[in-house]
């Protein structure tokens, strides 16, 4: 099949800033099928499927997968079997092998790619069982149908080999945070629920999810966390730059806390972090002052030093694996907070969006994270969440797909 | 350490033991303390009594004795031990106080994290009545102490670079800078002035983390065990690299393969499959990077925010550990993109007391402080003491007299004094240490000479010899421990020590000897230079400076000769080599004065006693004088050698002006001035001159400056750019040095620098003054306004 270009930067533009999808639901625009209609019909596109985005990232493999719904009976005679399998096991399964997991809360119904319609699913798997992935990819006969799936983050490179030799597939590569800025841009549009805040993030009787209008949404500063953070300014769909970043991450967290308590998951350390207690583990300003440190304004209760009581004995003996892996998450968000809001205030931009997987199941560090960026500028930032945190990366990845199959 | 007039009461005077822990306790006043979780750092000021020799009676004791005068100096002592030791050191500090009772009821300025733990034993050892002082504020008046008194206090740190350490001078503009102190947390303040500060920011990841996350995470539970096992540590197997999530670097975005992309996220890939592929000291390390470089991002981010290019680093995680102020440099610089540039100190850990006693203090900020050689310890250097327990120590002297910068410096903001970093120059370091451990046999036997009644002389002086010797060891292997190394610190250390050990004056006999003796000569001197004319006269007089300063007791070659052989002026002249000298200048000098107008004022740095200044300095100061110029003899305060002091220098004058008209009259009419330089060693130190000297070279309009010897126009100032002309003389009177110039042995510096040429804007400047209309002279500040309008 010949080189079809459906959806140009041009056109992308136009469609993400086109905000005429707000109404209801996951309700999609009409308008790219307009558009894409002048460049190829649907029903070759189909013949490129399945669709697919990859986001290899250090620790976790991203996956979307978008399932028309929009078949013809011509097409449904003509598509092979292998694909109807594999449609059938992505889509009637939540689990993948051991560890393979479909976030399903995320699915997003009858949205509109390249004029097709259909369904996506949001898929991942940690980066560590790409052996198995590729053996299952194997099993279920993927080295028969596509030659090229579109990937994007580190693993995209790392694992380029792997994809060719065992399940025959060509990466189409693309750069992270460029898929990152389309998928979210994306996803936000398409799902008018995408983007929200924490009210009285410190008071749990009070505090609640609350939806944010992000139709305005430039500048703003998108602080991603994955295994490591990476920090942009975002102008515009093609205009951002990563200014900074740090290496205490998603996986700085999970890694200290599997050595600190033991656990070997993430869900397993936020639940421990849950149920913990962090200023048995650090030292307070009034550890050290006996209350507020009165000349600099500092309030008592303010964490002075990070596991600052763990070099006694006594106290080491009094935490227990909760407290640790509370202190650890507590530790890295006002770590990431406190870099995230000086390269706001540098930058002097006053929204700040916080996404990647870190903060999956992890409402304790939204909160934290939403408190500081209001307590330190004094109500001038905002942090802003999206619900589909980790995975732009891969849906940008899978907008960016130009329909070949050789 | 008690002194008395020697042959009265020698017996009584106290040895300073080779390393003593607290020294002076017992006149000591005023005491803070510094209690960190830690370390903890008592700080007192003591008067310590030391000898002065009396020149004019030299020799006019009976048997020989000679006099001495005992003068009070005021030293600030800083001690640092592990807290832990905290209650052994009150106890000792309290058994050697006389007189404990004084303290009573009176008040100790406390700072630091266990100023409330520690409350109620201090006021039980000693009596005193705690006064918290705020730890931040403390911090800052001790760093804005240390950056304007201690030479080479900061430095910017390079781990395998040459230097590794780049010492920053002391000097009045330190402001504005930020300050990072990094405790258990870290604060970050911004410092404007000496009233002028506030805390900006900080972050919950400092010492503590590491400390408490070192402890859960290995079987070490001390920082500097932990430290240590970090040194050994491999990073790599423990963080997630760009390269482990790309397989290379992570081109588009500019990240290298090697770049940690998530700390600790390596740890993961192991789950599950039994054991973990890291070792303890990799985690230690992996700990430490990350602490180190999250705190180096930050102040990079609050040093940009606040538009600071300096940032200061201080708390007790640094301890100047090397991989530590390597990460948070490297961090700095790369999240700064170089605009920001890392500072550490070498005091770092005395910041906090030193701010303590000075609240409690209050005078000292308008005085002159020196680092003391003789007492303080290397940093990274922990002497085991007679307490039994490891201590750290640092004194710094009050300078008797005010210092500055001297006022012709042309960039006093760049001038530097040493003309060789031997810390940077192996080859010359490794010949200066033996150099000087070579000659110290002559030092020392000079000391016990000078003191022949005292029957504590050769005790004093072997432990003299045993802590020089020691000390030139140390410095080899550490050549950075006093901030740069160079000559003139080596000869300084020499000064300290003759003072700490008693000797104020090996050379007191010998140089009044010698300059009776050249006074004698002095008149026939005078006649035979004023048989010659012009430039005959001139070039005899720049000859017979040189053949003076030929008399150097410090100079091996020439001791030797002084000792063994009857080495007078016409032996010394012989020794001057023909022309063109090594650096030969001579004609320009001559045609200077023939063809210029005299100067006004001409100021002579002089060096050594005898035949140097009598026969050399003082008819070539005459010839000034007779030109019509004013002369500044300008002398050390303090004995260094056989080099003339300032009250030699008086007595001498006064001398001679029996024997000449010329300075007769030129001393009465205040036309030739002798005046003191604030320096006690052989090197001149141009940043730290005394400040009424400075105040009579600007009052007089200096336009001449005359550096003589080796000391003052090689080992320092060579290199010096001064606003107005300016001599340099010297011979070099040490074999190894005279060849790596490119001479021999007695080769000469005979160097004369014209004033730099006018910029335009000095031509206009001068334009100004005298031809411009008055409004342009009322709103023009440096330019000239007149010349635009045309």
């Amino acid at each position: 099949m010949t080189r079809k270009s459906t959806m140009s930067p041009q056109t992308y533009k136009n469609h993400v800033t086109t905000k005429a999808m707000t109404s209801n639901g996951y309700n999609s625009t009409e308008t790219p099928i307009k558009e894409s209609k002048n460049h190829s019909s649907p029903c070759e596109l189909f013949k490129s499927m399945p669709w697919f985005g990859m986001d290899i990232g250090g620790t976790l493999s991203k996956l979307v997968y978008f399932e028309p719904k929009d078949i013809t009976r011509d097409e449904a005679d003509a598509e092979v079997e292998t694909l109807k399998n594999i449609r059938r096991y992505l889509t009637k399964n939540s689990a993948y092998g051991k560890t393979g997991h479909r976030d399903t809360h995320l699915q997003m119904d009858n949205v509109c790619i390249r004029g097709r319609r259909g369904t996506l699913h949001f898929i991942r798997f940690p980066t560590s069982e790409m052996g198995n992935f590729l053996a299952l990819a194997r099993s279920k006969g993927m080295a028969n149908l596509v030659t090229t799936v579109c990937a994007t983050g580190g693993g995209a490179y790392k694992f380029e080999k792997n994809f060719k030799q065992e399940v025959n597939m060509n990466l189409a590569k693309f750069d992270e945070l460029d898929s990152l800025i389309r998928g979210m841009f994306y996803i936000e549009t398409t799902n008018p629920h995408e983007c929200y805040y924490w009210s009285y993030p410190t008071d749990d009787s009070k505090c609640q999810k609350v939806p944010y209008d992000f139709s305005e949404p430039y500048p703003f500063l998108l602080v991603n966390i994955g295994s490591g953070v990476s920090i942009l300014t975002v102008y515009g769909p093609e205009n951002y730059k990563r200014i900074s970043g740090t290496s205490l991450g998603g996986g700085t967290f999970l890694g200290l806390c599997c050595l600190l308590t033991g656990c070997n998951t993430f869900e397993e350390a936020i639940e421990l972090a849950t149920g913990g207690d962090n200023t048995k583990v650090d030292k307070l300003v009034k550890d050290i002052y006996g209350g507020d440190y009165g000349p600099f304004g500092l309030p008592g209760d303010l964490v002075a030093s990070s596991f600052g009581q763990m070099n006694s004995k006594d106290r080491r003996n009094a935490v227990n694996k909760e407290d640790l892996a509370r202190a650890t998450l507590v530790t890295i968000t006002n770590n990431i907070g406190s870099i995230a809001r000086m390269c706001a205030v540098n930058e002097k931009i006053e929204r700040v969006v916080f996404v990647g997987n870190f903060l999956r199941v992890n409402p304790i560090s939204m909160k934290l994270l939403a408190y500081a960026m209001d307590y330190w500028s004094k109500g001038t930032m905002k942090a802003l969440f999206l619900e589909h945190e980790g995975y732009f990366g891969a849906v940008g990845c899978l907008l960016q797909f130009k329909g070949e199959t050789n | 350490m008690e002194t008395k007039i020697d042959g009265e009461r020698t017996h009584s005077i106290k040895l300073p033991s080779a390393v003593e822990v607290f020294a002076n306790l017992k006149n000591a006043q005023k005491f803070a303390i510094d209690i960190g979780l830690s370390l903890t750092k008592i700080a007192y000021y003591s008067t310590i009594s030391y000898r002065k020799a009396l020149y004019e009676d030299a020799g006019l004791g009976n048997s020989g004795e000679r006099a001495y005068k005992v003068h009070e100096g005021n030293r600030l002592h800083f001690v640092k031990f592990e807290t832990r030791y905290i209650e052994n050191c009150l106890d000792f500090v309290k058994q050697n106080l006389v007189d404990v009772e004084r303290f009573h009821g009176k008040n100790i300025k406390v700072t630091g994290g266990g100023a409330y733990k520690y409350n109620g034993l201090l006021q039980e050892k000693l009596g005193l009545i705690v006064d918290k002082e705020d730890e931040i504020a403390c911090l800052i008046k001790g760093c804005n102490f240390l950056l304007k008194n201690i030479s080479c206090e900061a430095f910017e740190f390079e781990r395998q670079g040459n230097p590794e350490y780049k010492f920053q001078k002391a000097g009045p503009n330190i402001f504005p800078y930020m300050l990072v102190n990094i405790g258990s947390g870290v604060s970050v303040l911004k410092v404007e002035s000496d009233k002028v500060f506030e805390r900006v920011g900080g972050t919950a990841t400092g010492g503590g983390t590491f400390w408490g996350l070192g402890c859960l995470l290995t079987k070490k539970k001390g920082f500097d065990e932990l430290l240590q096992l970090a040194e050994r540590g491999d990073h790599r197997n423990v963080d997630m690299l760009v390269k482990d999530i790309y397989g290379g670097d992570y081109s588009s975005q500019g990240l290298c393969g090697d770049l940690i992309a998530s700390s600790f996220g390596k740890v993961t890939y192991y789950s599950g499959e039994g054991k973990p592929k890291f070792s303890e000291a990799d985690l230690a390390r992996s700990l430490l990077l990350t602490v180190s470089n999250d705190i180096g991002q930050i102040a990079s981010l609050y040093a940009t925010m606040h538009k600071m290019n300096k940032v200061y680093f201080c708390g007790y995680f640094l301890r100047n550990h090397p991989l530590s102020m390597h990460t948070i440099s490297c961090s700095i610089k790369y999240w700064s993109n170089g605009k920001v540039k890392p500072l550490f100190l070498r005091h770092e850990g005395y910041v906090g007391a030193i701010g303590a006693f000075l609240y409690g203090a209050g005078q000292s900020d308008e005085c002159s402080w020196l680092e003391n050689y003789a007492g303080s310890s290397g940093f990274k250097e922990s002497i085991s003491t007679n307490l039994g327990i490891k201590v750290d120590q640092l004194e710094i002297d009050q300078a008797e007299t005010a210092v500055t910068f001297c006022p012709l410096l042309k960039d006093p903001a760049t001038y530097n004094p040493d003309t060789t970093d031997l810390a940077e120059d192996k080859e010359a370091r490794d010949y200066w240490l033996q150099c000087f451990e070579e000659s110290v046999d002559k030092f020392v036997a000079r000391a016990i000479h000078s003191q022949p009644h005292s029957p504590t002389a050769k005790d004093r002086a072997t432990k003299l010899k045993e802590k020089y010797i020691n000390r030139l060891h140390y410095l080899h292997l550490q050549p950075f421990a006093y901030g740069t190394l160079t000559v003139r610190v080596l000869l300084d250390t020499i000064e300290h020590c003759m003072k700490e050990f008693d000797f104020p004056d090996p050379y007191l006999h010998q140089k009044k000897k010698e300059n009776e003796e050249a006074l004698t000569y002095l008149k026939s001197r005078i006649t035979t230079l004023d048989k010659l004319e012009g430039a005959e006269k001139i070039k005899a007089l720049i000859l017979g400076v040189l053949s003076g300063n030929m008399f150097d007791w410090g100079a091996q070659a020439v001791a030797d000769l002084m000792e063994t052989t009857d080495f007078g002026f016409a032996e010394a002249q012989a020794k001057i080599p023909g022309r063109p000298w090594l650096q030969d200048n001579l004609d320009d000098w001559i045609e200077r004065l023939k063809t210029g107008p005299p100067h006004k004022c001409a100021a002579i740095f002089v060096d050594n006693s005898g035949v140097d200044i009598v026969l050399g300095i003082l008819p070539f100061a005459r010839d000034l004088l007779q030109r019509g110029t004013k002369v500044i003899l300008c002398a050390n305060s303090m004995p260094a050698l056989n080099d003339v002091t300032y009250p030699e220098l008086v007595v001498t004058l006064r001398d001679a002006a029996k024997i000449c008209k010329v300075i007769r009259h030129a001393l009465k009419e205040n036309r030739l001035i002798a005046m003191e330089t604030a320096q006690a060693g052989p090197c001149l130190d141009l940043s730290r001159l005394n400040l009424d000297l400075c105040l009579a070279m600007v009052k007089h309009k200096v336009d001449l400056i005359v550096l003589e010897g080796m000391g003052r126009t090689l080992h320092t100032n060579l290199h010096a750019k001064m606003t107005c002309e300016c001599l340099k003389l010297a011979v070099i009177k040490n074999r190894w040095l005279a060849l790596r110039l490119g001479g021999d042995m007695y080769a000469v510096i005979c160097k004369y620098e014209p004033p730099p040429t006018k910029t335009k804007i000095c031509d206009v400047k001068i334009k100004m003054k005298e031809e411009c209309p008055s409004e342009c002279m009322e709103s023009a500040t440096d330019v000239c306004t007149c010349d635009v309008k045309e």
